[in-house]
């Protein structure tokens, strides 16, 4: 088969390599019809997350039908068209059975402290990834989804991690009615996120980037009210100013470890790895809030300790709440929303690019190029 | 007129009603206590179609490497990319000898990673499929994909630091390029 390979940073091509086999009784195999690329793997393609190898195969976004089940599996069969949570979970851990699919206990030898990701570096299981023909799936009985019916293939694969992230955000963010959130980015999560803030009652959703055409899509898909923070010469300033110095609610950090705006920052974290992430948005994001407030942390970071205004935190009496998103958990509500077109996650799509143009399409994506804002990876395309 | 310093909270420009016009969807999940993750640490027997209290063991087929902050290795693991060579050596040292509570473990696992990508770059020299970092970088984008006009006049706060990318790259090949050659003139000079 084709699979999409990671051959260093910045470095990825398209090699053969064998259609996986079963590993375990309860495996699928899903030959993949969509794929998408997130900005989580520029943290990979950028040589940001540790143990990343080469010859790993990306991927933690995709749907597709299922093409071969393991001896223990009673929810599939084998041409069911399914949708793969980006989180691989066993069902019954200690975690799972609380809910927390995305801190399963069952799948990641290689650390304790994250669950198990679909190609995403063997720090989250070693598991190769979806930009690829076929791919492995754990836990079939339990990740898995049939996709309904009158679902799009592009909606099903955006509700597999970006869609139900952003909506995930804006939970943690425990929103009331009236409040004012702002959303510092304006990717995939950040536009999903502020969109769903409104779902949950928002009073003012504010959306902050520094790419233009991707404010414009927030204020048009998210209906969100936009600052450019490179126009500002201190966008908390800014924050306070536009919220009567009380400063916001909520705020939701969908950017993560690789921040611009300041470039010490930037630097250390993305280019010398000397910090788990760039604090930036988290830090603007500390500042912006009101005391009291409540921060909602979707971006990612690395496992090595990161710059954060902690203090800050603790003397304004944050609460401060994060996690990977424990997708599956939010299906049954997005499916509901998505039906009666509250939420079209597809909209956000700007790229399909076939499997075999995969290096362009993570350049173009990781070099913000072409007004890219998400970009699919289709297989079939080859 | 200000509140922020006064008991009152500063009054927002649209009314309910008014958002709820203005935005499809506006407060459907307004009530806390239904939202899907509303609760945390809640236990729900019956969320998952799990058929298992513990799950089977998926066999190992090499010393599969784990974290000491587990008690064994989990039943179920990827199996991609076994550890090989100098870099397989240091991802098995790091995984033996540090929790993920140390930064010699993470430092150790980033180090390996660099070794990795060159073990792998001199191997491919030796193979049918070496690696080419114009077509592997996909910078070839740039030209069809609008490179120039994606940026210039673009108030872009990353195009400070992205000249650093081609240096990060190219850099050491650019080196190992000169090494090279000058260990070649030395030997030729040397006869
Ligand atoms: N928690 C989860 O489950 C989960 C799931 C998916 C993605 N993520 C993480 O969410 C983050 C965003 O993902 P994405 O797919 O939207 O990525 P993306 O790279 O497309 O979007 C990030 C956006 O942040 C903007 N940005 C950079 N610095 C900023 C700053 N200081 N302030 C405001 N905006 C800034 C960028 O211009 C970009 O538009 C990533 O860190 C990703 O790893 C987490
Ligand atoms: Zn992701
Ligand atoms: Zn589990």
């Amino acid at each position: 088969m084709r699979a999409m390979v990671y051959r260093g940073p910045y470095k990825v091509r398209v090699e053969e390599k064998d259609i996986p086999p079963i590993e375990h009784p309860n495996d699928a195999i899903v030959k993949v019809n969509l794929a998408a690329i997130c900005g989580s793997d520029l943290h990979l393609y950028h040589g940001m997350m540790p143990d990343t190898r080469v010859g790993m195969t990306f991927g933690h976004e995709f749907m597709g039908v299922v093409e071969q089940v393991g001896p223990s599996v009673q929810n599939l069969t084998v041409g069911d068209r399914v949708m793969v949570p980006f989180n691989i979970f066993c069902g019954t851990c200690w975690y799972c059975a609380r809910g927390l699919y995305s801190n399963c206990h069952n799948v990641n030898p290689n650390a304790s402290a994250v669950g198990g990701i679909y190609g995403y570096s063997h720090t989250c299981g070693g598991y190769d990834g979806g930009q690829s023909e076929y791919v492995r799936v754990p836990f079939a009985d339990v990740g898995p989804s049939l996709v309904p019916e009158w679902m799009e293939d592009e909606d099903a694969v955006l509700l597999t991690d970006a869609c139900a992230t952003g909506y995930f955000g804006a939970q943690l963010g425990d929103i009331a009615e009236g409040d004012v959130v702002v959303v510092f980015g304006a990717g995939p999560v950040g536009l999903f996120a502020a969109k769903s803030a409104w779902l949950m009652g928002a009073g003012r959703v504010i959306v902050i980037d520094h790419l233009e055409y991707r404010l414009e899509k927030a204020r048009t898909f998210a209906q969100a009210e936009t600052y450019n923070f490179t126009e500002y010469d201190d966008i908390v300033v800014h924050m306070k100013k536009i919220t009567d110095f009380l400063g916001a609610d909520v705020a939701i950090d969908a950017v993560g470890a690789e921040a611009d705006g300041n470039l010490t920052q930037h630097v250390t974290a993305a280019k010398l790895k000397l910090q788990g992430g760039s604090p930036v948005a988290l830090n603007w994001a500390i500042d912006s809030v009101r005391k009291g407030g409540n921060i909602s942390v979707m971006g990612a970071y690395g496992p090595l300790f990161s710059a954060v205004k902690f203090g800050d935190a603790m003397n304004k009496g944050l609460t401060l709440r994060m996690n990977q998103c424990p997708v599956k958990r939010q299906w049954p509500r997005l499916f509901e929303h998505v039906r009666n077109g509250y939420l079209k996650p597809s909209d956000i799509v700007t790229h399909r690019i076939p499997l075999e143009h995969i290096a362009e399409g993570y350049h173009i994506f990781s070099a913000k190029l072409d007004e890219c804002i998400k970009p699919l990876v289709v297989p079939s395309a080859s | 007129m200000t509140y922020t310093y006064t008991p009152a909270k500063p009054p927002l420009t649209e009314s309910t009603d008014q958002l709820r016009a203005r935005i499809p969807g506006w407060g459907v999940d307004l009530d806390p206590k239904d939202r899907p993750s509303g609760t945390k640490l809640q236990y729900q027997p019956d969320m998952t179609g799990a058929h298992w209290d513990f799950p089977d063991r998926q066999p190992e087929k090499w010393p599969r490497e784990r974290s000491i902050e587990h008690k064994f290795l989990t039943p179920v693991f990827g199996t991609a990319c076994p550890p090989r060579r100098l870099s397989g050596a240091i991802r098995r040292y790091s995984y033996k000898k540090y929790s993920e509570g140390r930064a010699a473990h993470w430092l150790l696992l980033m180090a390996a990673d660099r070794v990795d990508a060159w073990e792998n770059h001199v191997v491919s020299f030796a193979s049918l499929h070496p690696d080419n970092p114009i077509t592997e970088t996909g910078v070839l984008s740039e030209f069809s994909h609008h490179g120039l006009s994606s940026r210039l006049g673009k108030k872009r706060a990353d195009l400070v630091h992205q000249p650093l990318d081609p240096i990060i790259v190219a850099g050491p090949w650019v080196v190992a390029a000169w090494v090279g050659l000058k260990a070649l003139r030395k030997v030729r000079g040397k006869r």
